[in-house]
């Protein structure tokens, strides 16, 4: 099957790549530029591991085909910290409450929590828990997850923790 | 507990940040799919979609044809005459003359892009025989029973048992017939769980490459990378040796990473392409058809008390299969059951059965959560029957250090009346409960692995040290090894530097399972830590020339001990460090062995649930964990230990479970259909760390990895069994069944 040349905005870059037909956004990411931050957990949108911003809006790339990205503003996890390398609240706060165990569902429920934030600034811990809904993690039982955003959400308001 | 009161130490029992965690949520951290090589091949596997057929033909020349393919290999590309448990790894690897379970591996191909690879796979024509199938333990278990594999028992079964019967078992002690004279109230009843997957996220990947010179080379997620370096070899017929590991980060692994599933056949598509890397990825579905899940239980349980609660006898019979190759965890259910109590007649028996599903691989706490289904479920309904409340029956039969265990050996020191006063304690113990809510509680228990460990530890120039070991960091080992050396060392947290390294680096290592990491490589990174300091305390000596004695090691320098071995200033692992080229060369230590005085380790649950009569829905209101850690080294980790351990309890409890179709096919290959726990089903999960320290373990550690999923099972049963008056004795608790139960309780 011939190949498809796509122009997309990466974390605020001009790429290019030349995607086969049914190679889905994930693929495009991971192997086509070199971005492995986002995950294949299941590879059918269940599990969140490939969490993007897709013009803003909250996507599993392992549900989007990589030609879809053509002309559109994609984010990952590699966009997410300061270009200077300062990590987002959420980034430092998954950290300082170990809310992270293996560590590979971490890059879809940042982008995720990142997204929920954006929309809800001061969610409950109920609300937190049904955005995250659509991410597994089998590690950690969620516990750290919850407080972690929840800190996080509270230091980004302005409230001192 | 207030641990500050219990240790003085500087670091252990603080939550510093782990060092890895920078590259784990900035996506930079490599796991197993993460790794490529320039001119990579990507490969695919060809499966069986029947239970158990004949595979009479296999035609690959289509495959061969496509454009872009570079090698197809089947059984007929490895080598034959393996026995035991060697030809059960190839065996499942790549089936032989009959596919024993759907999704068994046929064949596989190596293409110049996974979607050629994948094509090619499907160009792949097999012909089967499809032979009858079986997949429930209790038909697998009948003397009629389609025979799954003749001849594959082991001389632990007595002539006449039925034909899947592998592994026959007996342990125990006492007479029980007494025991249950003795008691004034005997139960027995019939218990049943399902078989359930690990879960982990991240499917498992390797890189493998093997040259014309027969050296070979991987890197894959892995808990043990000596593990698939030994395994590999064994399927490919070739000398461990000649393999070299490396380990990717992992993303989770439960047991269900320290064996091999495809990784010798992207060895074996290499050879066969010439030498060129090959990589090859599972898909969700492949993870769950043709990897991991622990056995599925039938159990049968006897068990006699007295009034005042007082056990007199017990009485287990389980029957586990662990698919189509011998290895259910039926032993260590069996030794685990009883553990918590102090019982004067112990029976235990236990069956490994066959049946046409894939080969269990442990699955953490292998084999304990069934078995603690079954027994703290009876014990629960017998201190009902009895109006006992179960905390005090389980205090007052509970085994202390020196009793002798329901398995054999007596137990050292241990925490459990430790553990069980707490549960008492906590006030989710009494919080009001309303209607159709009910509280469950549980015990559960698991040992302390120590296994084959190699560390080593060199003082860097600078006076920083880094840390050289072999087991992979699946939940936060990197952070608390490098504390515990920071704390002998007397340096900052942030001066240690723990590498995860590759088999060429180190002598053997078993894999980060059996609660082992944080015990063992840890008391061997201690140890090699000593052995530097001792050299570090040579070279001050030889400086100011006095007996090697004569110094001390504190606070990350070395000084006179004393006031009669001289009047000298500290000198620090700094100066030491910033001269040991001129001192005598590198300063490093070494541990290599099997670290003594594992420390096992009790845990007990308190879960309240509200059962919704209508829909047969069970909502978990409060969970709380209870655990003896021996001394927790990172108080953060240790509690993600249990939170983590007690929710993928949570999800066997009422959710998970293999569904087969009555073509032996399995049903439920993708996570929408195999349900894992999500945030929204949870509450937060409290947790109570108990620390009755290890006396075997330089700073106290017990293993605490694997107890935490072994009470959810029966406490949740019993829960629902406060909450409505229904027994569960059938895993999962899903609202199909509570309602039934509760339509069957109404008549």
């Amino acid at each position: 099957m011939s190949k498809i040349h796509v122009t997309t905005t990466v974390n605020g870059d001009t790429v290019e790549f030349l995607a086969d037909p049914r190679e889905t956004l994930l693929d495009c990411l991971r192997d086509h530029l070199g971005l492995t931050g986002s995950k294949e957990g299941c590879g059918t949108g269940d599990c969140g591991a490939c969490s993007v911003m897709l013009d803003g809006r909250l996507v599993s790339s392992c549900l989007v085909l990589g030609v879809e990205a053509e002309g559109k503003r994609i984010d990952t996890i590699e966009g997410m910290a300061e270009p200077d390398g300062t990590l987002h609240p959420l980034q430092r706060k998954f950290i300082e409450h170990a809310a992270l165990q293996c560590g590979f569902c971490t890059p879809g429920i940042l982008v995720a929590s990142k997204a929920l934030l954006a929309e809800n600034p001061d969610p409950t811990e109920e609300e937190v828990r049904y955005w995250l809904a659509g991410n597994l993690c089998r590690c950690t039982g969620y516990d750290k997850i919850i407080r972690a955003v929840m800190d996080a959400a509270a230091e980004m308001r302005g409230e001192v923790a | 507990m207030a641990k500050d009161e219990m240790n003085s130490f500087r670091l252990v029992g603080t939550r510093p940040d782990r060092p890895d965690g920078l590259d784990k949520v900035t996506g930079r951290a490599r796991y197993g799919a993460d790794f490529s090589l320039p001119g990579m091949l990507w490969a695919a596997v060809v499966r069986s979609p029947h239970a158990h057929a004949r595979i009479v033909k296999i035609d690959t020349s289509k495959a061969e044809a496509l454009a872009g393919v570079k090698a197809v290999i089947t059984r007929a590309d490895f080598p034959t005459g393996l026995t035991g448990e060697n030809w059960n790894l190839q065996e499942n690897t790549m089936a032989g003359d009959v596919a024993l379970y759907d999704g068994h591996a046929v064949a596989a191909v190596a293409a110049t892009s996974a979607l050629i690879a994948r094509e090619a796979a499907d160009l792949v024509e097999v012909e089967y025989e499809v032979l009858p199938h079986v997949i429930d333990v209790d038909d697998a278990i009948k003397p009629d029973a389609v025979a799954i594999r003749p001849g594959a028992a082991d001389a632990s079964v007595p002539e006449g048992m039925p034909p899947n019967v592998v592994r026959y078992m007996e342990m125990g002690r006492g007479d029980v017939e007494e025991g249950f004279a003795e008691a004034d109230l005997v139960m027995e009843k019939t218990y049943r769980t399902e078989a359930t997957h690990q879960g982990y996220i991240e499917p498992h990947a390797c890189v493998g490459q093997m040259g014309t010179d027969g050296k070979g080379e991987m890197w894959v997620c892995t808990q043990g990378h000596w593990y698939i370096r030994s395994m590999s070899a064994a399927v490919l017929g070739v000398e461990a040796s000649q393999l070299r590991v490396t380990a990717s980060e992992i993303g989770g692994g439960f047991g269900g990473k320290t064996t091999i599933f495809m990784e010798p056949l992207s060895l074996a598509l290499s050879k066969k392409a010439g030498g060129v890397p090959v990589k090859l990825v599972m898909n969700r579905a492949e993870v769950l058809r043709a990897t991991g899940p622990t056995a599925s239980a039938s159990m049968d349980v006897k068990v006699g008390m007295k009034k005042d609660g007082t056990l007199t006898a017990a009485e287990v019979e389980f029957r586990m299969q662990g698919g189509a190759f011998p290895g259910s965890p039926v032993d260590m259910a069996l030794m685990c059951c009883l553990a918590p109590y102090n019982l004067p007649a112990a029976k235990l028996v236990g069956y490994d059965v066959l049946a046409n599903r894939p080969k269990a691989a442990a699955y953490r706490a292998p084999g304990a959560p069934m078995g603690a289904f079954a027994v703290e479920s009876l014990m629960d309904e017998m201190c009902r029957e009895l109006q006992l409340d179960p905390i005090e029956m389980r205090l007052k039969n509970a085994v202390r250090e020196g009793d002798r265990s329901s398995f054999g050996p007596k137990f050292g020191s241990i925490g459990l009346v430790e553990v069980l006063e707490a549960a008492k304690a906590h006030p989710n113990y009494a919080e009001p409960l309303g209607e159709n809510q009910g509280r469950g509680v549980a015990s559960g228990y698991w040992f302390n692995h120590n296994g084959e460990t190699s560390v080593s530890m060199a003082i860097s120039e600078d006076g920083t040290a880094q840390v050289s070991v072999g087991t992979p960091d699946i939940g936060g080992g990197r952070a608390s090894i490098g504390m515990m050396v920071a704390e002998r060392l007397g340096v900052a947290y942030e001066d240690v530097r723990v590498n995860v390294v590759e088999t060429g680096a180190l002598g053997i290592n078993e894999p980060t399972h059996g609660s082992r990491a944080t015990f063992a490589s840890g008391k061997a990174a201690v140890l090699a830590t000593e052995q530097a300091i001792g050299e570090m305390c040579r070279r001050a000596a030889k400086e100011w020339d006095i007996d090697e004695d004569a110094v001390e090691w504190v606070d990350g320098a070395a000084q006179p001990a004393g006031p009669n071995a001289g009047k000298f200033d500290p000198m620090s692992i700094v100066e030491i460090a910033a001269k040991m080229g001129s001192t005598g060369g590198p300063i490093s230590g070494h541990y290599e062995g099997l670290p003594s005085g594992v420390g096992a380790s009790f845990g007990h649950h308190v879960v309240d649930v509200e059962v919704d009569p209508e829909t047969g829905h069970v909502k978990i209101l409060r969970y709380l964990v209870v655990q003896d850690a021996g001394r927790a080294i990172h108080p953060a980790y240790v509690e993600g230990q249990f939170q983590g351990g007690a929710v993928q309890g949570i999800g066997w409890a009422l959710n998970e479970e293999y569904v087969y179709g009555p073509d032996g096919r399995l049903q439920n290959t993708v996570f929408l259909d195999y349900r894992i726990p999500v945030a929204s089903d949870l509450p937060p999960i409290d947790t109570v760390i108990v620390e009755v320290p290890n006396p075997g373990h330089p700073y106290g550690v017990r293993g605490v990895g694997e107890t935490g999923i072994t009470p959810p099972l029966p406490a949740i049963a019993n829960a629902i069994s406060d909450a409505i008056g229904v027994r569960m004795t059938h895993l999962p608790m899903n609202p199909q069944k509570v309602l039934a139960a509760l339509k069957a309780q109404k008549g």
